[in-house]
């Protein structure tokens, strides 16, 4: 393994670490062994070329199925195995590849919903505009991802880009310390890649972001980190620069263009 | 992902049915949806004034309320459960062996016999919310028939094959009131009192932060838990909610009917509610009544001229399904949502 870039190390355990993690689907083995630590801030980007096991890795960091091997640590308590809501209430908040909202609710509605889920969820009589604090967060959100002129719509109603900033302003609203993107400019136009990178950018002022990313050249610049998964197994891990300079990475990755 | 059925609320013209949540509705929708409660009740009030006759009235207001209770996880929580007649029937018993074996005064015996209901669908609940979509329903439907076969041979409590059969409830005596329950129209206005205070109930439900959830859940099951939702646990509460709202129904019709017929727990009565729900249009607040009265006044009128009305219902209930997706009352306000109201 190679190790980290010599930046100036915190004495606290690592946001999230992942310790021998593995899965299996029957015989197949989509990722094995891997130990990566993330520590606290910044956006780390986890990239690999298409079946390297970033998206298995993805969902068993982020709880969405449990690992065949090895454990998930958040601030160094074990939470492998815990059911996905668990993960939301700790402040890790995801976002899906595949853009899953709630699409016959109203854009407003969707997020509000969702920051409902850390605060109130149990409360059968009151009504939920009893609760006014938690409309307005969804709205200041909407906004903040750009939104704001679109609350009123429903979501399935939203152009591509748009669900995809939802998407974001959902997964924020559960007030996470540490966000998870899985591919957060899949099938999006150059503009709206642009807005979207932005906007993950202002988003890492304030949290830990690590985002799952196929196209290397987007994340290069603005990542400190990077993670390369390749055939299911960690190839390297370090800056940009160390990345750039690996010879297996440029071997299996960048080819011969780079 | 929940079962294909609970999608066709969502037609595919575009126009989704009246939801809390959605942003297309009018002024005027808007509105109404404020004052859905006292619109309910407005209709309900002249109910047996415009229908053919007062018994009748009872009947729908009761089923009704039956598909009330199914459409909260149906229609808002996204569950298609083919057990609620274990619920109806449950609350039916319930009722009927409080008055007719201990002689409880009316009052307690409903709560007697939403309390057996709510029990009943907590017993069921905890097995089936582990299932999804087909397998849920067909969990309901097996868990049901196996409270039907238990009510059927516990024949010294429940009379078995014949029914309950004498619960009579000549009258009704509150403090500072007695109300004759022999008259029709002063017994409709006695069940209308218990009725509306469950729809009240059941619209603070939905407006509140839980049916907010409900819906979440109902829309994208996986996205609700990721946003730190218990699902399951929140689907099992739901479940126990429906299941005591349409006991609540059995125990009005228990001492509506006066007798609780050992066919109320049978699944073709859950089939009932599927179709209420769906004649109405699902996922709307007032459709279940809508559907109840459809169905009632399809059986009362068709039953005097053919024994086989149940084949002419189906047939009608088939038409819906296929040409009007959203229930009567679904497509009512689509049409006027797309009106711009």
């Amino acid at each position: 393994m190679v190790s980290a870039a010599p930046l100036a190390v915190p004495a606290a355990p690592p946001i999230l670490a992942a310790q021998g993690l593995g899965k299996r689907f029957g015989h197949f083995r989509a990722l094995s062994g891997v130990t990566v630590d993330f520590s606290e801030g910044g956006i780390t980007a986890i990239i690999g070329p298409n079946g390297a096991g970033k998206s298995t890795f993805f969902n068993l960091i982020s709880g969405a199925f449990p690992p065949s091997e090895g454990r998930v640590l958040f601030r160094g308590q074990d939470i492998t195995g815990r059911p996905p809501h668990h993960f939301a209430r700790m402040g890790i908040a995801k976002s899906f590849q595949i853009t899953n909202l709630f699409p016959h609710l109203s854009v407003r509605e969707n997020v509000r919903v969702a920051a409902q889920a850390r605060r109130v969820r149990f409360a059968f009589f009151r009504d939920r505009a009893a609760y006014p604090e938690l409309t307005e967060r969804a709205e200041a959100l909407l906004a903040e991802v750009g939104l704001g002129d679109r609350m009123d719509r429903l979501a399935r109603e939203l152009a591509h880009g748009e669900q995809r900033a939802l998407e974001i302003a959902v997964a924020l609203a559960a007030e996470p310390t540490l966000l998870l993107l899985d591919e957060p400019t899949a099938g999006m136009s150059p503009e709206e890649t642009r807005d979207m990178m932005d906007l993950v950018q202002r988003l890492a002022e304030t949290r830990t972001l690590i985002l799952v990313e196929h196209k290397m050249k987007l994340v290069m610049g603005l990542c400190r980190r990077l993670v390369v998964l390749h055939q299911g197994e960690l190839l390297a891990e370090g800056s940009p620069d160390d990345i750039r300079a690996h010879p297996e990475v440029r071997r299996v990755y960048l080819g011969t263009r780079a | 992902m929940s079962a294909p059925l609970t999608r066709i609320a969502a037609a595919e013209d575009g126009v989704p049915a009246a939801r809390p949540g959605s942003g297309r509705t009018g002024r005027w929708l808007r509105r109404a949806g404020r004052h859905r409660v006292a619109l309910t009740l407005a209709f309900l009030l002249i109910l047996p004034w415009i229908a053919p006759y007062q018994a009748l009235a009872v009947t729908i207001l009761v089923l009704g309320l039956y598909a009330l209770g199914f459409n909260l996880l149906f229609g808002y929580t996204g569950l298609l459960s083919f057990g609620h007649a274990a619920f109806l029937g449950g609350g039916a018993y319930g009722c009927g062996i409080a008055i007719v074996r201990y002689g409880l005064h009316p009052v307690l015996a409903l709560v007697a016999g939403t309390l057996l209901a709510t029990l009943i669908a907590a017993a069921m609940g905890v097995l089936a919310i582990r299932t999804r979509g087909i397998y849920f329903a067909m969990t309901t439907l097996a868990l049901s028939m196996c409270v039907y076969y238990g009510f059927y041979q516990a024949e010294s409590f429940t009379g078995g094959e014949n029914g309950l059969r004498g619960i009579n409830v000549p009258s009704l005596t509150l403090p500072g009131l007695r109300l004759s329950l022999l008259d029709p129209i002063v017994k409709y206005y006695a069940v209308l009192a218990v009725v509306g205070l469950a729809v009240w109930l059941f619209s603070r439900l939905l407006s509140s932060p839980f049916g907010a959830a409900l819906e979440a859940i109902r829309e994208n099951e996986s996205r609700a838990q990721a946003c730190g939702y218990d699902v399951r646990r929140m689907k099992l509460v739901a479940f126990v909610l429906s299941g005591a709202l349409c006991g609540l129904a059995g125990a009005l019709q228990a001492i509506h009917l006066s007798i609780v017929p050992i066919e109320t727990m049978h699944y073709s009565t859950s089939g009932q509610a599927v179709m209420m729900a769906l004649l109405g249009g699902m996922g709307t607040f007032f459709g279940p009544f809508v559907g109840a009265a459809t169905f009632a006044l399809l059986q009362d009128g068709l039953a005097t001229l053919t024994s086989h009305w149940q084949l002419f219902v189906g047939a009608i209930f088939i038409a819906f399904v296929l040409f009007l997706p959203l229930g009567i009352w679904g497509e009512v306000l689509a049409r006027l949502r797309r009106a711009g109201w």
